[in-house]
C-alpha cells in the first residue's frame, strides 16, 4: 500500500453519509463495497517546543483492534519508523486487555523499547519529553476503486474525526485517494473526478493540522524565541511591555512542565524569560510608568533565585555521561556515588522549586504583573521604541568594548565574569528589541557577539562548576557518603575544568578581536542606525 | 530475501494454484511478497485480475532497459505484489540465451528487490530449458507439486539429479502431493508411502478439489472465497510446513485478518 497522493476535505455538501457512500467515481470505474468501519484512537505526540513539527515529521499512536503502534512519519506521509507499543486502549473492545504494556505520555524517549524508532527520534527529541499535542477518534471506512476487470486500482478512505484534544471539535471528514503500485494513472484520473465533485476541496492538510485547527491550535504555536512585531514608532513603553507580556507568556506556559518535572527544558526556558524580563526591567525599566520596574525586581530576582539549584543540579546531570567518559585514571564506575549524590539533591531542589511555583506569592507575581503591562500606557516623554534600542544597544555595545579592550593576561577572573555579563546584556537588548531590525542583519551583528560569548560562558561555567565540586566533594565527605576513589575521580574531574578553563582564557583574546573588529562594530551601529529610518 | 519456486517439468499440476494460494497465505501473514508470474499463460496475472502486459516486454527486463520495480502492479491483497506475465515470455529462452551468464540472470534481476521484499514467489512455465535452469539457480527452495504417480516420482529424481550438478548454489527441493484423486488406490498408496520415506517430501498434501478449479471463476486465492474449505485448510497446512522448512524469520509486517 502506498501513501495518499491527494488528499481533499469534505464540506456540508460532499460530505460522505455514514454508510461512506461518495460522489460517482466517474465511467471508468466503479465503488466496491465500503469497507466495515474501523474505529482508530489516534494520539500525536511532540515536544513542548514542537521539535517534530519542526523537523517535519509527524508521531502517531493509534489504537485499533486490540493492537497500539507507534508511528513516525515524514510531512509526505512516508513511513520513517514504526513500533508496535502495545495492546488496545481499554474500552476500545469487548474483549478483556491490560493498558499497562503502553507507554505513558507525556514521558521521555526511554519509554520507548530500543529500535528504530527511538533511534531516529533521539536526535531530533533530545532530552524533551514526549507528550500529547492532540487526540481524536477517527472512523474510518474504504472503498475501493475497481476498474471494467474489477481489479482494484485505487483506495478511497473517509475519515470522520471525532478530537478530544486540546479541545472538543469535529473538522469536516477527509477523503484519501491511495494508488496501488502500477495503478498511478487511474488513481490520478479518479481523483480528477473526485476533485470536480461538489463539496470537495483538495486539502494539503495533514490529519494533524487539521484537527489542530479545528480545535483553535496550529503546530508550532510555541517557541522560546521572543515573538512579538514592535515597529520604530512605537512609543517605548508599550513596546517594552508587549516584550514582557510575551516574556511573561512564555514564563507561564513552561511551569507547569517545570513542575511536574517533565523535562529540563522547561525549566531552561522559564529561566531565560525570567533572566531576560530582569535585564529587560535593569536596562529599559525606565521607559515604564513609575515605580514600575522597581517594585517587580526584587520579584523577579526571587524567581530567578528559587530556579537556580535545580538548574545547576540539571547541568552537572546533563554533563555527567561527558564527564565520566573523559575519566583517564578513574573509572567511570567510581562516580556513581556522586551521580547518586547529585540525583538526590537535585530531587530535594525540584521539590522546593514546585513548592515555590506553587506558593501565592508566584501567583501574586505572575497576575500583578500581567495586569500593570496590560495597564502600562506612553509616559508624556513619549520615547519611540527605534530611539530607546538605537540609545540602549549603542550603550551596552560601547560597554562591552571598553571593558574588553582593558582587560590583559594578568586581569583578575572576575573581570571577564563582569565582561560575560555585560555581553549579556547587550544579547538581551538585541533580542527584546529584535523584531525592529532585519533578522539577516541583526544575524550577522550577534554573530560575533556570540563567539565572544561561548569563550566567557565556558570561562565562568568551568569556574563555577570547579568550585561546586569542591564543595559537593566537601559535602559529600561530610555526610560519608565520598569512598577515596570517587573523591579521585571528582579530583581528576576538577582537575579537567581547569584545563578547560585555561584554553578558554587563551581563546578570548582573538574572540574578543572579533568581535572588536571594525567591521563588527560598523554592523552593530548599522542595525541601530537603520531601523530608525 | 526468500525465493520460492513454483515448478516442475510437466503442465497441469497445480504449479500456479501452489504460487497464488502460498504467496497469499504468505502476505496475509504478514510477509511483504512479490509473485512473479513467468509463464505466457498468464495465469497468475489472471487470477489477480492483473492484465498480462510488461512495457517492453521480457526483452526489456532481462536486459534492463525497464526495471523490474517499475512492471510491478499492487495485487488488491495488503503485502502482495505482482509481476505480471507477458506473451514475449514464451521468447525468455532466446533473450536469456544471448544475455552474459544466462543461468544467473534471474538471481542477479531479483537482488534489488531485496530490500522492498521478504519472500519472492517464481510461479514457472512447464519445460526444462535455459529459463527453468535460471530459476533453479535463483531459487532457494523448490517448491515441486507432483501428482502422485510412478512417472512424477521418476520425475522429481532427474530434476534433483540434475540440480545436484549445479556449481555453488543449489535450491533446496521440497516436493508435495497435489491434485490426489481420492477414489484412486494409486494415488493414496502413493502419497501415503513416499513422505515417510523421504526428507525432500512435505507430509501435507493438496487433494484435487473442484474449489481449487473454482479460483478461475472468482479470480481469488481459494482461501478469499472459500476460506473454510478443505482446500484452503490444505494450503493453510501446506504454508505452515513450507514456513518451516524455508525457516523464515518472523515478518515485520503486521499480519493481515
Amino acid at each position: 500500500m502506498q501513501n495518499a497522493f491527494r488528499e481533499f476535505a469534505l464540506d456540508g455538501a460532499g460530505s460522505p453519509a455514514p454508510d461512506g457512500a461518495l460522489p460517482a467515481p466517474g465511467s471508468a470505474f466503479r465503488w466496491a463495497a465500503a469497507s466495515r468501519p474501523r474505529t482508530l484512537r489516534r494520539v500525536w505526540l511532540d515536544t513542548f517546543d514542537w521539535r517534530l513539527y519542526r523537523a517535519g515529521l509527524t508521531l502517531e499512536q493509534v489504537s485499533c483492534r486490540g493492537r497500539t503502534d507507534l508511528t513516525l512519519t515524514g510531512r509526505d506521509g512516508t513511513v520513517i519508523a514504526g513500533e508496535h507499543v502495545g495492546p488496545g486502549l481499554p474500552g476500545e473492545s469487548a474483549a478483556p486487555r491490560k493498558s499497562a504494556g503502553l507507554p505513558k505520555w507525556p514521558g521521555k524517549l526511554d519509554s520507548l523499547p530500543p529500535g528504530p524508532l527511538r533511534e531516529r527520534l533521539g536526535p531530533v527529541v533530545g532530552v524533551r519529553a514526549l507528550a500529547p499535542v492532540a487526540k481524536a477518534v477517527s472512523v474510518i471506512r474504504e472503498r475501493p476503486a475497481l476498474n471494467s476487470d474489477d481489479k482494484t486500482v485505487a483506495r478511497v478512505t473517509v475519515d470522520r474525526m471525532s478530537v478530544s484534544y486540546p479541545a472538543r471539535a469535529t473538522p469536516p471528514a477527509r477523503l484519501a485517494v491511495t494508488a496501488l503500485r502500477g495503478y498511478q494513472p487511474q488513481a490520478v484520473r479518479l481523483a480528477d473526478v473526485l476533485a470536480a465533485a461538489p463539496g470537495v476541496a483538495d486539502t494539503t492538510q495533514s490529519a494533524l493540522e487539521a484537527a489542530l485547527a479545528s480545535a483553535g491550535r496550529r503546530p508550532g504555536d510555541y517557541s522560546g524565541k521572543i515573538n512579538v512585531e514592535l515597529t520604530p514608532a512605537m512609543p517605548a513603553a508599550v513596546a517594552l511591555a508587549t516584550v514582557l507580556t510575551a516574556l511573561l507568556d512564555t514564563l507561564e506556559a513552561n511551569v507547569q512542565g517545570t513542575v511536574h518535572d517533565l523535562d529540563i527544558e522547561f525549566l531552561h526556558d522559564l529561566r531565560i524569560a525570567v533572566r531576560r524580563t530582569r535585564s529587560a526591567l535593569k536596562l529599559v525599566g525606565s521607559v515604564l510608568p513609575a515605580g514600575l520596574a522597581s517594585k517587580y525586581r526584587p520579584e523577579f530576582k526571587w524567581l530567578g533565585d528559587l530556579t537556580t539549584p535545580t538548574r545547576d543540579y540539571d547541568v552537572y546531570l546533563f554533563d555527567f555521561p561527558g564527564m565520566a567518559e573523559s575519566l583517564v585514571a578513574a573509572k567511570p564506575a567510581e562516580l556513581q556515588p556522586f551521580h547518586d549524590y547529585l540525583a538526590r539533591k537535585r530531587a530535594a531542589a525540584q521539590r522546593q522549586l514546585a513548592r515555590g511555583l506553587r506558593s501565592a506569592r508566584f501567583s501574586r507575581l505572575t497576575v500583578g504583573w500581567r495586569e500593570a503591562l496590560a495597564a502600562t500606557v506612553p509616559g508624556r516623554r513619549r520615547p519611540t521604541a527605534a530611539a530607546i534600542a538605537a540609545a540602549k544597544i549603542t550603550r551596552a555595545h560601547q560597554r562591552v568594548l571598553a571593558q574588553g579592550a582593558a582587560i590583559t593576561a594578568i586581569s583578575p577572573p572576575d573581570s571577564l565574569h563582569d565582561l560575560r555579563k555585560r555581553c549579556k546584556e547587550l544579547r538581551y537588548l538585541l533580542e527584546i528589541f529584535g523584531s525592529l531590525y532585519d533578522p539577516g542583519e541583526q544575524w550577522q551583528a550577534v554573530r560575533e557577539l556570540k563567539g565572544l560569548q561561548d569563550c566567557l560562558g565556558e570561562f565562568q561555567d568551568t569556574q563555577v562548576q570547579y568550585e561546586k565540586i569542591r564543595a559537593y566533594a566537601a559535602e559529600m565527605m561530610a555526610e560519608r557518603m565520598a569512598p577515596a576513589t570517587t573523591l579521585l575521580a571528582m579530583g581528576e574531574i576538577a582537575a579537567g575544568l581547569i584545563v578547560r578553563q585555561r584554553r578558554a582564557r587563551s581563546e578570548f583574546g582573538g574572540r574578543f578581536s572579533d568581535f572588536a573588529s571594525p567591521l563588527s562594530q560598523s554592523r552593530i551601529r548599522a542595525l541601530t542606525e537603520r531601523a530608525g529610518k | 530475501m526468500k525465493i520460492f519456486a513454483s515448478y516442475n517439468i510437466k503442465g497441469g499440476v497445480g504449479k500456479t494454484a501452489t504460487a497464488v494460494n502460498l504467496a497469499y497465505l504468505a502476505a496475509r501473514a504478514g510477509y511483504r511478497v512479490l509473485l512473479w508470474d513467468l509463464d505466457p499463460q498468464a495465469a497468475a496475472s489472471f487470477l489477480f485480475r492483473i492484465r498480462p502486459r510488461v512495457k517492453g516486454g521480457g526483452k526489456a527486463l532481462i536486459e534492463g532497459t525497464r526495471s523490474i520495480g517499475d512492471a510491478i502492479k499492487a495485487t488488491d491483497f495488503d503485502n502482495l505484489d505482482l509481476l505480471p506475465a507477458d506473451f514475449t515470455y514464451r521468447n525468455l529462452d532466446l533473450i536469456l540465451d544471448n544475455a552474459k551468464k544466462p543461468t544467473r540472470k534471474l538471481r542477479r534481476l531479483l537482488t534489488p528487490l531485496r530490500a522492498e521484499y521478504d519472500i519472492i514467489f517464481l510461479d514457472c512455465p512447464p519445460s526444462i530449458s535455459l529459463l527453468s535452469e535460471s530459476v533453479l539457480q535463483a531459487a532457494d527452495v523448490l517448491l515441486v507439486p507432483l501428482i502422485p504417480t510412478t512417472l512424477s516420482v521418476r520425475t522429481l529424481d532427474q530434476l534433483t539429479e540434475f540440480i545436484s550438478g549445479f556449481d555453488g548454489q543449489k535450491p533446496r527441493v521440497l516436493a508435495f502431493f497435489s491434485m490426489i484423486d481420492r477414489r484412486k488406490r494409486l494415488h493414496l498408496d502413493i502419497a501415503e508411502q513416499l513422505p515417510a520415506q523421504r526428507p525432500d517430501f512435505a507430509a501435507t498434501a493438496i487433494p484435487a478439489l473442484s474449489v481449487i478449479e473454482q479460483m478461475s471463476v472468482h479470480r481469488a486465492p481459494v482461501t478469499v472465497f472459500a476460506p473454510r474449505s478443505v482446500a484452503a485448510r490444505s494450503y493453510a497446512a501446506l504454508w505452515a510446513e513450507v514456513r518451516a522448512r524455508g525457516a523464515l524469520p518472523a515478518p515485520r509486517g503486521r499480519s493481515v485478518s
